[in-house]
């Protein structure tokens, strides 16, 4: 297996030429988003240089408090993003919900992971603690923005659907099981197709980067399914937290619709 | 039955002291006067802002709010329809209280009883309100509370029919020694079939009889 060909400044600076075409073509058709695009490339560019220096650095000096303090930057930010994400519209009951579940459906399903499924040694193994938990926790950042949107969407367009089933002595568990159903579909399907896709649509970020760094692609293929499953738990497990628990925000004590 | 005292809801009620007996009890009013609000309060489907309910002897709020709605139970003026068919819609109540569900026999009973001409494979969508109001009042039927809260459950329906769905509750209710507490419009029916009228109006009781 051949190791990877290093790519020096100059080379990474020759893939810009991209952004110029793109540039060229949005400014001959008028459309006004040269801005965003340029801003956009320039960020990425800076934000992954700076991850690059800081990564170069924790995996020389791998330390347990380093690793977890990344990981809780991570999950913060994660929860941050969806707390944006819906600003004004989560109430603090549901926020504490998202949060409490975006940390126990990640962490356990990290843990499990790396001290079960990939044995690392020592447990705070930077390089692998922060690429997989960065893959977990996004992508249950977005398991949980999609639940998010489909529960505040179903209990407003159904409140009236919710109300007669209570009227009709259900639940609120009962009333709000169709609410539910459906937000969990929306949540997990786009982790469902992308399984479904892998391989043969498309070959996946991680794998890809693997087989280029000059792994064997069998070695490469069994992290990605690992990893894909690993993900498609962690998205699971966290949405079912938000769905189970949170659907009792919108319901006080007595077990009546907040209004 | 109903007590309050000292009941207040935002702006909308003020009733210091109320009581609604067994039997059949019509709440008259105009738009707006807070009869629905009563009715709703009645259910546990919203708490006085102030104040206390009790429903034979005991306060409502000590009461678990889904049990004391399978025993005192709502039908609501514009009902809605859940996903399915007619049938799917009769029994659903029936499904969330964990009770039987009758035979297809006694489901057509119920649709001739509220003069609803329809089959039970029939989807609800294509409904009127008439229509999906008189479906609403079958699963009720088949809910058999202790107390029946019709919220207007004739308002979408022509005078004849009005008389006849509004005969076939109270002689329901009577049979089975069940009570109905009644929000209308209309003086007629008020009339005929109370043992006791609430006038209603700006919040208040105005009138007992």
């Amino acid at each position: 297996m051949r190791g990877i060909i290093d790519l020096s400044v100059t080379q990474v600076i020759l893939s810009y030429i991209f952004v110029v075409i793109v540039l060229f073509i949005l400014k001959k058709r008028g459309i006004k988003r040269e801005k965003e695009m340029l801003i956009s490339s320039f960020r990425m560019t800076f934000q992954l240089i700076l991850t690059g220096y800081v990564l170069v650095y924790i995996f020389k000096n791998p330390n347990p408090f380093i690793t977890v303090a990344l990981i809780i930057i991570m999950e913060c930010f994660a929860i941050y993003t969806v707390f944006q994400k819906f600003k004004g519209k989560l109430t603090n009951k549901l926020k504490q919900v998202i949060a409490i579940a975006m940390v126990i459906g990640t962490i356990s399903c990290l843990t499990y992971f790396l001290m079960i499924v990939i044995r690392i040694y020592p447990w705070y193994d930077p390089q692998y603690f922060i690429p997989i938990a960065g893959m977990m926790i996004g992508n249950s950042m977005t398991g949980i923005s999609l639940a998010v949107k489909s529960l505040l969407e179903g209990m407003t367009l159904q409140k009236n659907v919710v109300e007669e089933a209570m009227i009709l002595g259900a639940s609120p568990k009962m009333a709000t099981k169709g609410i539910i159903n459906k937000t969990f579909d929306a949540a997990i399907m786009p982790t469902i197709n992308s399984m479904l896709g892998m391989g043969i649509i498309f070959l996946p970020g991680m794998m890809t980067g693997q087989i280029l760094s000059g792994t064997s692609p069998a070695t490469a293929v069994n992290y990605q399914i690992a990893i894909m499953l690993g993900i498609l738990g962690a998205v699971s497990l966290t949405v079912i937290l938000l769905l189970q628990f949170g659907y009792r925000s919108f319901f006080n004590e007595e077990d009546q619709l907040i209004q | 039955m109903f007590q309050f005292k000292e009941v207040k809801y935002k702006e909308i009620l003020d009733l210091p002291d109320l009581y609604i007996n067994f039997g059949i009890t019509v709440l008259l009013g105009a738009s707006g006067s807070g009869k629905s609000t009563i009715l709703k309060m009645l259910n546990k489907m919203i708490s006085p802002t102030q104040g206390t309910i009790l429903y034979q002897g005991k306060n409502l709020k000590d009461l678990s709010s889904v049990e004391h709605r399978r025993n005192v139970t709502m039908l609501s003026q514009n009902p809605t329809m859940f996903e399915g068919n007619i049938r799917d819609n009769l029994t659903i109540g029936l499904e969330f209280q964990g009770k039987e569900i009758p035979d297809e026999s006694e489901l057509a009973e119920i649709l001739k009883q509220v003069q609803l001409k329809k089959e039970l494979s029939e989807s609800v969508l294509n409904l009127s309100g008439g229509e999906k109001q008189r479906l609403a009042l079958g699963r009720l039927l088949l809910l058999d509370p202790q107390v029946y809260l019709l919220d207007e459950p004739s308002s979408a329906l022509d005078d004849n029919t009005e008389e006849i769905i509004i005969q076939m509750i109270t002689e329901h209710v009577k049979k089975r020694d069940k009570s109905v507490i009644m929000v209308t419009h209309s003086k007629n029916i008020a009339e005929k079939y109370a043992d006791e009228i609430l006038q209603i109006g700006h919040g208040r009781v105005l009138n007992r009889r």
